[in-house]
């Protein structure tokens, strides 16, 4: 485990609405360790899409800092992939040109035949070989978001930021991509803020998982999840698993402001 | 393209005079009040020479005007879809011009530049057909989802490229869509010029001249080079919309 690559401090953040400012994020602080797999877990609304924003730089924060790599974030970088719960992928171009796409503007002189082998490669590591001159709408949602987390990383980034990334897809097609993203990390390995509403995703996926209060949120728990780097979905049945399912589930409740259910535990 | 493709639209066209010249004969109408198909063919042999000038002048008048509504359009376009002050600010007033019926505005150009005839007409091709492509364009830009401008923002890609590479191909469709209607328009522009000032050239003008001596087959004559001439047109936008923006098109299930 590296230093901190992700460094959130004290960040407040409000919208200015209509109504008046709607504040979202309250002296939030997160430190993501190089290399970690930090899973963000809250109630709905509670402001988790506004943490990736400002992590990616795409928005300031009103107060408090973001600092990536010991670096202080004021605008967007290069370093950092983006993955969407829309895979938003562009539809006049095919598979391999959507993957090439964040190369273009990161590595405009990289020669045109080594950005093509990198998709490729990226395509066949995540089952996709075959699929490289298909358009979007010829693939099926689950192989679409595969050629989105293809894009996200084609880059090698430093920080892989996820926004529900497997969040419109059905239980079997998340499953295998969470082992996909699991075989993708041990292949290249990154650091990664995966924002979801699954616990199970998170558990599986993280070394720790962050909750989220209600909104205005702050971080409420931190769960360190300690399963072995390779794991397969069995770990999920295991006890400390389940254990630990019980208790995200209870802050998740406590978050909502409902109190945690009796004889849980 | 296959035989049917060509095939259908044909015979139906043939149908289409068949019944025409039928009618005209059971009805016995005489010329002056609906000439028949039979009676066109003379009428373009005789004035070959002038369909074929006068047809170049609508067209390329129709086109040149048509490509001055391109290029404002998609950038009065752009300008109100990337600032919303500016939509707030143009949208009223761009839906005020539209609502002017084109037809009062086309004496007034007339007289505004005596004379100028080319310019008038292409003129009056460009402002009533701007409209449709201005509106289509800024639609496409200020309704594109955020999270496609993220993906390359998130790069710290700058807002042309951005522009070039997602908004713009992503407003393509629509823009096409709008040129479809923006080509019509123009050809009617052109047409009404030509047909309303004096000593004019183009097909708008024969077809006055038909009128004014009482050529009545010049004049539906007229009438089908211009049919003509619009399908033209029209299918060449029909055309380059399936070369820059085909895979908007979903294959027919
Ligand atoms: N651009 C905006 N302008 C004003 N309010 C906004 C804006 N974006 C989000 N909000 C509000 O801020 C709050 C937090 O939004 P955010 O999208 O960060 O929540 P979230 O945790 O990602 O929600 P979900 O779990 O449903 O995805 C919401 O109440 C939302 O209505
Ligand atoms: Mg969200």
């Amino acid at each position: 485990m590296g230093e901190a690559l992700i460094e959130i401090k004290g960040v407040t953040h409000a919208y200015q609405t209509a109504t008046g400012p709607l504040p979202v994020l309250d002296d939030l602080s997160l430190v993501v360790p190089e290399g970690d797999f930090c899973a963000v877990v809250g109630p709905s609304g509670c402001g988790k899409s506004t943490l990736t924003r400002l992590i990616a730089g795409l928005m300031k924060p009103d107060r408090g800092e973001v600092w990536l790599h010991g670096e202080r974030v004021t605008s967007p970088r290069k370093t950092v992939g983006m993955a969407f719960q829309n895979p938003v992928l562009l539809e006049w171009r095919s598979i391999l040109q959507n993957v090439i796409l964040p190369l273009e503007i990161v590595a405009p002189s990289m020669p045109r035949r080594d950005r093509i082998a990198r998709a490729e490669e990226l395509l066949s590591l995540v089952g996709l070989d075959g699929f490289e001159g298909k358009r979007p709408s010829e693939l099926s949602g689950g192989m679409r978001q595969r050629a989105s987390l293809c894009r996200a990383i084609v880059h090698k980034p430093d920080v892989l930021i996820m926004d529900e990334p497997f969040g419109a897809l059905d239980a079997f097609t998340r499953e295998d991509l969470w082992q996909t993203m699991h075989d993708l990390r041990m292949k290249e390995p990154f650091t990664a803020l995966l924002i979801t509403h699954d616990l199970r995703e998170s558990v599986f996926l993280a070394d720790e998982v962050v909750v989220l209060s209600g909104r205005p949120a702050t971080a409420q728990y931190v769960l360190k999840v300690g399963l072995p780097q390779d794991r397969t979905l069995d770990v999920l049945y295991e006890p400390r698993a389940v254990d630990m399912l019980h208790i995200l589930r209870d802050q998740i409740r406590i978050a909502q402001g409902r109190a945690p259910q009796e004889g849980a535990a | 393209m296959s035989l049917r493709k060509v095939a259908v639209p044909a015979i139906a066209m043939v149908v289409v005079l068949v019944l025409w010249e039928l009618l005209v004969w059971v009805q016995g109408w005489p010329n002056y009040k609906m000439a028949s198909p039979s009676d066109l063919w003379p009428a373009f042999w005789k004035f070959r020479w002038l369909f074929l000038e006068y047809g170049w002048q609508t067209l390329w008048r129709t086109v040149a005007g048509l490509s001055l509504a391109v290029v404002f359009g998609v950038g009065l376009g752009m300008v109100m879809g990337f600032s919303r002050t500016m939509r707030d600010a143009l949208y009223p007033l761009l839906v005020g011009f539209n609502a002017i019926p084109k037809a009062t505005v086309v004496p007034i150009i007339a007289l505004m530049f005596v004379g100028q005839h080319d310019m008038n007409t292409v003129l009056i091709a460009f402002l009533i057909s701007f409209f449709p492509i201005a509106v289509s364009v800024s639609i496409g830009l200020s309704t594109l989802e955020p999270e496609y401008r993220d993906i390359l923002r998130s790069l710290g890609a700058s807002k042309l490229t951005i522009f070039w590479k997602i908004a713009l191909p992503k407003t393509l469709p629509e823009f096409f869509g709008a040129l479809k209607v923006a080509v019509t328009l123009a050809f009617i522009g052109t047409n009404l010029m030509e047909i309303v000032e004096p000593h004019g050239k183009g097909l708008g003008h024969l077809f006055d001249s038909g009128k004014i001596s009482a050529d009545y087959p010049l004049m539906f004559a007229v009438l089908i080079a211009l049919a003509f001439l619009g399908i033209v047109l029209f299918y060449v936008v029909v055309f380059l919309e399936r070369i820059f923006a085909g895979w908007a098109e979903r294959e027919a299930t």
